[in-house]
């Protein structure tokens, strides 16, 4: 599909000069830049803002995790520890679990959408600029929810997955499991609130030119993923704010099997979630290969429609798996297989994209760079998660590996191998644009292989533990079952990951401190972001830029085709059409609000309220719609529906 | 600024450190009630108050919720019927024939009492019984609202204590106002 | 044999699980072995291509190469796939098969120890007992699985897959044991605080054997008859112990607890945790919580003569 012949023959191929493109770029930066001080802090709704708190706090959550799992692992280092009791090891081992699937994986990879994909699309800003904010403060009141509770012994104490009837209110006294379901609400509505930002953003707000087919396979995955976020986290969000809170806060029979309910309804309903969630979380990460890959072979990818429709069909199978983490219950055995030939099928798409980024790599001239040497990395880790995972799938053997240290492996192999790595890679390829520094590479190469052999020396061990007996979730075990030896090796591989991560830490304080040293496009890669400055600036782009292929900065060698004509005086965006990307209409875009963080406030005033009374959600409620008001009063001008003249021109980018 | 914040607010939570949430597992059970404890409001002579002590686990959701498993397993609904009486009295009300403080409830279970209520006290050890002391009287609404149980995974025959509104009781055994000194 | 392990099949079901692992191990390492070299081979063979900075340009017979190349690996992947699915639904066929009559157990989850009850038309004839199950070896024996409070999960390794027990529901679980054995299990989903120390035997001995043990094991113990058995069995009916546990032949009938009638039969006590010995059983009834904090026994508070006789008479229980 190409852009239609109308837009060729706009007038003016006017090369613009220097003077006048800092004009406009002073007039855009008065516009769009922050207010300084803690009053501009709270109201920003610049999404690269944003984006960059959301990662430093997902990062802090990403370190929570590996402390708690540090402590898990010292205790689990020989038998009969006495480090930590069974209580305060079942708070760490779900505060670990809760941390890094709904505070950490997650939300990093939305973060890694809300700052790129605007710039990877060409577009001046996200779609819904405070209903981003919104979605980081409401974050981030889960994530000090979560911690205080943890600090205050209240934190959640029944597994990352809180099965009824353990999480009822009979099993598990207290308030511990209501933290838990609160900071699924908060975190579900982050996600879902991210999710429907980059959709409407990518459908609407592509650079002109950028026709579906154009579209990068980073942002790609970040789409597919958005939907299924969409359809996934009202799962669980039914599952846990409506049945799980409501049963131990005003005593309904939703899990109660004496009333009428049914324990399994829970898990039905979690894993209905819990499945996507997984693959929510390992999309994105594909969606980070692509570009590296490409960079670092000097190589357009290979199988381009090939890798979108494999993350497509990836996605919608991944809706069909979710009765394989069930198959120790009493579902009939004919359910049972269905699920067992969809989990095993859902390998093939994620073959093909793996098949394909070999091809890249294969007929490129590759580079091994740090991010690269992530890449590899993650072939290394994934695939042997995946094999696994395929094992798991089938009923027979997962009888056996069920609930033991044999699932604990093939998941930390396929988040860490699948999803970390990639990230890891991520962080090294787009630090340079987000800060403007680069970061060591010998740091990066200490920090990989530290890393990689850290995971493996770690995770592979409980392979074997799981095969030999070993359950998971105890704090403790007999020394006759002979799992010290191995437990003890697993704890080291533990250790080591933890000084990967200091190193990585190092090195970014030690660019930080540099100076910026980074230009546009250090790695010469071919998306639109590398197209502005490092760090960019808050309006992303002086002039839309016009996408002619699917590699912009590759094929339009030293000029970039721009579109001229948004106004400079007030934040405007250009939207256009969903498939095509033609140039439809400008939209006004909000100014900076305090409303998000107050909206945020209201919410966690109703959902931590709710845990204790009920006036608390009444007066919550009353408060939100003050803020309502406030949000929709100062939505300013409707978007102007007439025909948009665009001039098309060229800025010369050498 | 924003750190100034943060610390405070850890700094808030280390220092409450949840008392509803404790798990007391691996130490000694508390001592049952070392004062003397009326069973009647009468007393010759100037009056001595009832010791109005705290129950050990009133204030704690683990202790409770063991309070709540020891009333099933105990039978207790033999007689008092799931809080709501039979041949015992119900414990769901604020009629309270030998008192409802905590020693008092500690009295009465471990001591046993007239018409038919057993002696408890070489059958169930001290913690046991302030257990289901935490629990009885989170039946009528006399402990913090926040650590009660809610529901339990039976058929529904009475109200939770966490729905059960705060209570003040009548006949705690106490002698009047104008009786004390 | 190495103890619980499901690398060590004792069983028929254990036996064709451990087929299915062996063979999927084989395969999935082979071809996680064939991508790793397909990479290392992807990095080498770009290293020769040498050329200006300029970007790679595949010319089209590599690229109908590369073609070929991916879709052949992306056809072999879906035959190995569909020969995992294939060998998985034949293992799951035999592990179902199972005949129509057989000796039933119940076994009921409690969060932490494990009822067991030998089922039998004529109530009189059902053998209750905790954490130990006997089954004779070379025939299926049906187990049915229930919880008394939250869900636990049945799983000897050298046996038998595992199943959920869910309260609310019962569900059917088939062993053959081969050959004469002390099998360890462990509950294999998490059910709070001591779910690390739920552990469970399950004795497979040949049929003869297991008859003598069942006919011994339904008859009530006999009466002690030294004087310290006798005091302890005294100190059992009149502190707490009689409140929750029950012992056949004394008036102790209490189902709370487990039941202790043959108490000293057992190999372990607190659900697998201390082998049986005097000491640890007298370490146990001392304080519990030291042992296993967060269980349902309380400390009983005994004098020490108290607790050596009740110790003497447990250790008559034979």
């Amino acid at each position: 599909m190409t852009p239609r012949d109308e837009n060729r023959t706009l007038p003016a191929d006017v090369t613009l000069a220097d003077e006048e493109l800092e004009r406009e770029a002073s007039r855009l930066d008065a516009v769009w830049q922050t207010k300084r001080g803690l009053w501009g802090w709270l109201t920003t709704v610049d999404h690269k803002e944003i984006g960059r708190r959301y990662l430093v706090t997902t990062f802090l959550m990403f370190i929570a995790g590996g402390i708690e799992a540090a402590f898990m692992r010292t205790q689990l280092m020989r038998p009969g520890n006495t480090l930590l009791g069974p209580d305060k090891y079942n708070q760490l081992f779900t505060t670990h679990g809760t941390t890094m699937m709904f505070l950490f994986a997650v939300p990093i990879m939305t973060a890694m959408g809300i700052y790129f994909v605007p710039l990877m699309v060409g577009a001046r800003s996200i779609a819904f600029p405070r209903l981003n904010a919104f979605g980081y403060w409401t974050y981030v009141v889960a994530v000090v929810f979560l911690y205080v509770s943890l600090f205050a012994n209240t934190a959640p104490d029944v597994g990352w997955f809180a099965y009824v009837p353990l999480s009822s209110p009979q099993y598990s006294p207290g308030h511990r499991v209501d933290v838990w379901a609160q900071v699924v609400t908060f975190t579900e509505i982050a996600a879902l609130v991210a999710a429907v930002n980059i959709i409407v953003t990518v459908f609407k707000m592509r650079a002109p030119g950028m026709s579906l087919n154009r579209v990068p396979l980073f942002v790609w995955a970040q789409l597919v993923v958005s939907f299924m976020i969409v359809f996934a986290m009202p799962s669980v969000a039914t599952g846990s704010t409506l049945m799980l809170a409501t049963d131990r806060a005003i005593n309904m029979h939703w899990f109660n099997p004496a009333e009428g309910g049914d324990a399994l309804l829970w898990q039905h309903i979690f894993w209905f979630f819990g499945h996507p969630e997984v693959y929510i979380i390992f999309l994105p990460a594909l969606g980070f290969i692509t570009p590296i890959v490409e960079t670092f072979s000097r190589r357009k990818v290979f199988g381009y429609t090939a890798l979108v429709m494999s993350n497509i069909t990836t996605a919608f199978f991944s809706f069909g798996l979710w009765v394989h983490h069930m198959f120790a219950t009493p579902i009939p055995e004919l359910g049972q297989s269905l699920f067992t030939a969809a989990s095993m099928l859902i390998a093939i798409p994620t073959g093909i994209q793996i098949f394909c980024w070999l091809a890249t790599i294969w007929s490129g001239r590759p580079e091994l760079r740090t991010p690269m040497l992530f890449v590899l990395g993650f072939f290394f880790t994934f695939v042997n998660g995946g094999i696994t995972g395929v094992m798991l799938a089938s009923v027979a053997f997962d009888k056996q590996a069920h609930d033991t240290f044999f699932v604990v492996a093939h998941l930390h192999y396929v988040l860490i191998g699948g999803g970390v790595m990639p990230l890891f890679g991520a962080f090294y390829f787009w630090f340079p644009k987000i800060t403007g520094r680069m970061l060591s590479e010998t740091m990066g190469k200490v920090n990989f292989w530290l890393f990689v052999i850290g995971v493996n020396v770690a995770f592979f061990p409980m392979h074997v533990l799981g095969l030999n007996g070993m359950p998971r979730r105890v704090y403790t075990y007999l020394p006759e079952t002979g799992w010290g030896p191995l437990n003890l090796v697993a704890t080291l591989g533990a250790y080591a990951i933890a000084v990967s991560v200091v190193v990585f830490i190092a090195n970014v304080i030690r660019s930080l401190r540099r100076a910026p040293d980074a230009g546009p496009n250090p790695w010469d890669s071919s998306g639109l972001e590398w197209a502005v400055s490092s760090p960019p600036p808050p309006y992303n782009f002086v002039h839309t830029p016009i996408a002619t292929s699917r590699h912009p900065l590759w094929d339009t060698a030293i000029d970039l085709p721009v579109i001229t004509g948004l106004r400079s005086d007030r934040r405007e965006v250009l939207l256009t059409t969903a498939f095509d990307a033609r140039p439809e209409s400008r939209h006004y875009h909000p100014a900076d609000s305090i409303w998000p963080v107050y909206l945020a406030g209201c919410m966690a005033v109703v959902f931590i309220g709710s845990i204790f009374s009920p006036y608390f959600v009444l007066g919550g409620l009353g408060l939100s719609l003050i803020g309502l008001a406030g949000w929709g009063w100062t939505g300013a001008q409707d978007r102007e529906r007439e025909r948009v003249q665009v001039h098309q021109s060229i800025v010369d980018t050498a | 600024m924003r750190r100034i914040l943060c610390a405070a607010i850890v700094a808030c939570s280390l220092a409450v450190a949840c008392e509803r949430e404790e798990r007391r597992l691996n130490q000694s059970s508390p001592n049952g009630p070392a004062v003397f404890v009326a069973q009647v409001p009468l007393q010759p002579g100037p009056t001595l108050v009832t010791d109005t002590a705290e129950g050990p686990f009133d204030d704690n959701a683990y202790g409770t919720s063991e309070g709540q498993q020891l009333f099933e397993q105990m039978n207790c609904s033999g007689c008092h019927g799931n809080g709501g009486g039979a041949m015992g009295p119900a414990l769901m009300d604020d009629e309270w024939t030998y008192g409802s403080l905590p020693n008092q409830i500690f009295a009465s279970i471990a001591e046993g009492r007239a018409n038919g209520m057993p002696s408890w006290k070489y059958k169930l050890t001290n913690q046991q019984i302030w257990e289901l002391v935490a629990y009885v009287r989170s039946l009528s609404g006399l402990t913090p609202k926040s650590p009660r149980p809610a529901r339990e995974d039976h058929m529904m025959v009475k109200p939770a204590p966490n729905q059960t509104p705060n209570a003040k009781p009548k006949n705690t055994g106490l002698p009047g106002a104008s009786q004390r000194p | 044999m190495q103890i619980q392990s499901a690398l060590d099949a004792a069983s028929l079901q254990a036996r064709s699980i451990e087929h299915l692992w062996w063979w999927m191990f084989g395969v999935g390492g082979a071809i996680w072995l064939a991508v790793i070299a397909a990479m290392f081979f992807a990095l080498r063979a770009a290293r020769g291509r040498r050329g200006s900075d300029d970007l790679q340009h595949v010319p089209a017979e590599s690229h109908k190469g590369l073609e070929r190349v991916v879709s052949g690996a992306v056809i072999i992947t879906v035959l190995v796939l569909t020969a995992f699915l294939v060998a998985d639904y034949a293992v799951g066929r035999a592990l179902a098969a199972h005949p129509s009559r057989a000796l039933t157990i119940e076994v009921i989850g409690h969060q932490w120890w494990w009822e067991v009850q030998y089922d039998d038309t004529n109530p009189s004839r059902r053998l209750v007992t905790a954490n130990e199950i006997h089954i004779p070896t070379g025939e299926q024996v049906q187990l049915k699985l229930s919880a008394a409070d939250v869900i636990h999960s049945f799983w000897v390794p050298n046996l038998q897959g595992k199943r959920d027990l869910i309260p609310g529901y019962t569900t059917t679980h088939w062993i053959k044991a081969d050959k004469p054995g002390t099998y360890r299990g462990q509950c294999a989903e998490f059910c709070g605080l001591q779910h690390a120390k739920m552990a469970l035997h399950v004795v497979a001995e040949s049929p003869a054997q297991f008859r003598a043990w069942f006919a011994q094991a339904s008859t009530p113990n006999s009466p002690p008859s030294d004087s310290t058995s006798l005091y302890g069995q005294r100190v059992f009916l009149t502190a707490g112990c009689s409140v929750c546990h029950t012992i056949g032949g004394t008036t102790a009938q209490a189902t709370i607890g487990p039941s202790l009638t043959h108490f000293k039969s057992r190999a372990t006590i607190a659900a697998g945790t201390l082998a049986n010995t005097r000491e640890n059983v007298e370490g146990w009834i001392a304080n519990p919580q030291a042992i296993k904090p967060g269980t349902r026994m309380p400390a009983v508070p005994l004098k020490p003569a108290e607790l050596t006789a009740l110790v003497s008479y447990l250790e008559t229980l034979k």
